[in-house]
């Protein structure tokens, strides 16, 4: 389940970043991938928001640092435990 | 997960494709992943590489400004990658947020100088009566109607304000509803109310837009109760980001959008072609028989049906049916004629092709009858091997997508944005009368010896006269549509029509036909202009219904004529060659005009007026402003 839902967030990623996906893994931030931007980061919530059908607030977004984290996320959403 | 290999591998394959210099395939695999995934990840993909491609396939060009009271900038890949994969590319300006009062007023504002085509000022309820909106329970009945001729009369002073500085289309979008209203059911019971109040001002801009040329509504508060008052706000975006949209309700914002920017890039279906077996009937009339197909009120037959009525209702906006159908002629035929249950009868249908010949081969024949491009065409068929048949031989065509259940059959022809149109003239209302009109002409033109003995029994009659304010819609539309008998394809909207009639020295010329079988309606414009003893065409275009039966010299004999009344010595006019107008390449020639300039666009064609007369075919009688001529 983990590897699904990271490589549909790293293709995700690659879409909005204009990245290869073989460049972005779990260690990547906004500080390694210079197209992340505050624009962007909204972007990657909103199909974040889209594609899983989850719905995240100010705080969560503030600390999605890492596409690692951002995965974890949105897998405890999906498993509806808190986060 | 099959579908994330499925989107991976298309993004692959295109990225193959691009590679390979194969763009036609390539924008195909895009649609494809367009239509499997219209999301905002997909939509950056999807821009990046129609980016790629942007020089390397036809596109049209429009530049679109939106002036807004939130975030938008989501939006724009959505709106762009729907637009590309519909044939166009849009260049996108952003006004600064809630900037849209200055940019409006200021000639010399961000807005005016990117010189859009289409302007979209999309403004909330919250940002424009925040009274009305948060606040209603407080006010008192003189404050709700206050706020509402405020509201009402800031918004008519934009577009007034607006049209004085652009001749751009101007979209507007109207006030939505709050999700309950602040009185809650009390709301219901009172006079002003809020719900009401807001209602006035939209009635108000609804009186507003149509009054006014190219300025268009865009019902934001039907869009928004459309796909659920609850559901489509997310407060919580709006006060983190300003963005008042949900993620997942972004995407029909954006299709929104585009149904106004389709007609106004001319990328409009001019006729709809649709299968007969299971598409138009449930069952094959082959195998179940005229009583065994599937159509009636009732379920299952009534999916069909609601079809039906969707096709009908499209013909009042002027678009052509037709049906390409693999079948046994007689059996179709009988049931188009005497099924109790159709609603489309043979006299809706302006071609018919019902043969064992392939779907492609059909396409073709109803456009060269019909007289209109390929691309013009939009096909409709539940059978997904014709439709991928189609789209892969002839990529220009409009291929529906349908749903596997027939109920939504309806629905995917109402919502396609290929059929919507923002304006309606007389002649598009009686298209469909055109052609059966046409069908006797052509039987008659075969019973003749000669062309002129068939032009003579025709007993045309043609008049010219000046651009008016009701015939500006249809003016501006056959500068849009035309394609095939146009020497500039220049195109113009409404506003730059009007504005041409006003300049010193311009002329638009209008000309309607009519000959004994009916009036084929206003069929031919004319704009010249005069410089230095010189008229120049600046366009000239004919309806693709009358070429060929010598109205056009008809209408160049009287510009000659009416020219050198003036005092003008030469008549000039560009050739501008484009991929479909060789109908139109030896018209100068034709009529004794000579070459006098080539560049890379086409070539300038001059008549010397002291010398050169143009004769009016005997058979065309002419009535102009200044009376009957012949």
């Amino acid at each position: 389940m983990t590897s699904t839902i990271l490589d549909q967030i790293r293709i995700m990623a690659s879409d909005l970043f204009g990245v290869p996906a073989e460049r972005i893994s779990a260690a990547s931030t906004p500080e390694t991938i210079e197209t992340w931007d505050s624009i962007q980061h909204l972007n990657l919530v909103l199909a974040l928001e889209e594609k899983f059908g989850v719905q995240l607030s100010p705080e969560e977004i503030e600390q999605m640092k890492s596409i690692g984290e951002v995965a974890e996320l949105v897998e405890g959403k999906l498993q509806g435990t808190p986060n | 997960m099959g579908k994330q290999d499925h989107t991976g591998r298309l993004r692959s394959e295109v990225d193959a494709l691009v590679a390979q210099n194969q763009f036609q395939a390539a924008v195909l695999r895009l649609r494809d992943l367009w239509q499997y995934e219209s999301g905002t990840a997909a939509a950056a993909f999807v821009v990046s590489r129609f980016e790629q491609l942007r020089n390397k396939i036809p596109l049209a060009n429009v530049r679109l400004a939106i002036l807004r009271s939130f975030t938008v900038e989501p939006l724009v890949p959505l709106l762009r990658a729907e637009a590309f994969c519909a044939g166009i590319n849009v260049s996108v300006q952003l006004g600064d947020f809630n900037a849209y009062g200055q940019e409006i007023l200021d000639s010399q504002s961000m807005l005016y100088r990117f010189a859009p085509d289409l302007v979209i000022l999309a403004v909330q309820t919250t940002d424009l009566a925040p009274d009305l909106w948060r606040d209603y329970a407080q006010l008192s009945d003189e404050a709700v109607s206050e706020a509402v001729s405020r509201v009402a009369g800031t918004m008519q002073q934009w577009i007034n304000e607006f049209r004085a500085r652009s001749q751009a289309a101007l979209i507007l979008h109207n006030l939505e509803q709050p999700s309950g209203p602040a009185l809650g059911v009390l709301d219901g019971q009172r006079e002003p109310s809020q719900s009401g109040a807001i209602h006035r001002i939209n009635q108000d801009l609804r009186r507003a837009v149509s009054a006014t040329r190219g300025v268009y509504l865009l019902d934001y508060d039907a869009l928004v109760a459309r796909h659920g008052r609850v559901s489509w706000r997310d407060e919580r975006k709006w006060l983190m980001a300003r963005l008042p949209i949900a993620a997942d309700k972004l995407i029909h914002m954006a299709r929104e959008w585009l149904r106004f920017l389709m007609p106004l890039a001319g990328k409009s279906a001019k006729a709809l072609v649709v299968d007969l077996d299971n598409t138009l009937w449930g069952g094959v009339i082959g195998e179940d028989g005229f009583s065994g197909i599937r159509l009636n009120a009732e379920y299952p037959g009534a999916a069909y049906q609601a079809l039906q009525r969707a096709i009908l209702d499209l013909t009042r906006k002027g678009i052509l049916i037709a049906i390409a159908s693999k079948n046994n002629p007689d059996d179709a035929m009988e049931v188009l004629e005497k099924h109790p249950e159709m609603l489309l009868r043979p006299k809706h249908f302006a071609a018919i092709r019902i043969s064992w010949n392939d779907k492609v081969q059909g396409l073709r024949e109803i456009a060269s009858e019909l007289n209109i491009g390929i691309d013009s065409l939009a096909f409709l068929d539940d059978n997904s091997y014709e439709r991928e048949q189609v789209r892969a031989i002839l990529p220009e065509v409009t291929v529906l997508a349908l749903p596997e259940d027939p109920l939504g059959y309806a629905s995917a022809v109402r919502d396609h944005p290929v059929f919507e149109r923002l304006n309606l003239s007389e002649e598009d209302r009686q298209r469909a009368g055109f052609y059966a009109e046409q069908r006797e002409r052509s039987r008659a033109e075969q019973s003749f010896a000669s062309k002129e003995d068939f032009y003579r029994y025709l007993e045309q009659e043609a008049e010219i006269v000046p651009a008016e304010a009701s015939t500006l819609t249809r003016i501006s539309q056959l500068t849009q549509k035309t394609n095939q008998f146009n020497v500039s394809t220049r195109r113009y909207t409404e506003q730059q029509i009007a504005d041409f009639t006003r300049r010193p020295g311009w002329q638009v010329l209008s000309i309607r036909v009519r000959d004994r079988f009916g009036d084929h309606g206003l069929v031919g414009i004319a704009i010249t202009q005069d410089q230095d003893e010189v008229c120049e065409i600046d366009t000239f275009l004919l309806s693709c219904r009358v070429i060929g039966r010598t109205v056009e010299t008809a209408l160049l004999a009287h510009i000659a004529h009416s020219a050198r009344c003036r005092g003008c010595k030469r008549l000039a006019g560009w050739f501008l060659p484009t991929k479909k107008n060789l109908p139109a390449r030896d018209f100068f020639r034709q009529h004794g005009f000579e070459q006098s300039k080539q560049n890379g666009n086409g070539t300038l064609w001059s008549l010397d007026l002291t010398r050169q007369e143009i004769a009016a075919p005997e058979w065309v009688r002419v009535k102009t402003l200044a009376g009957e001529s012949q």
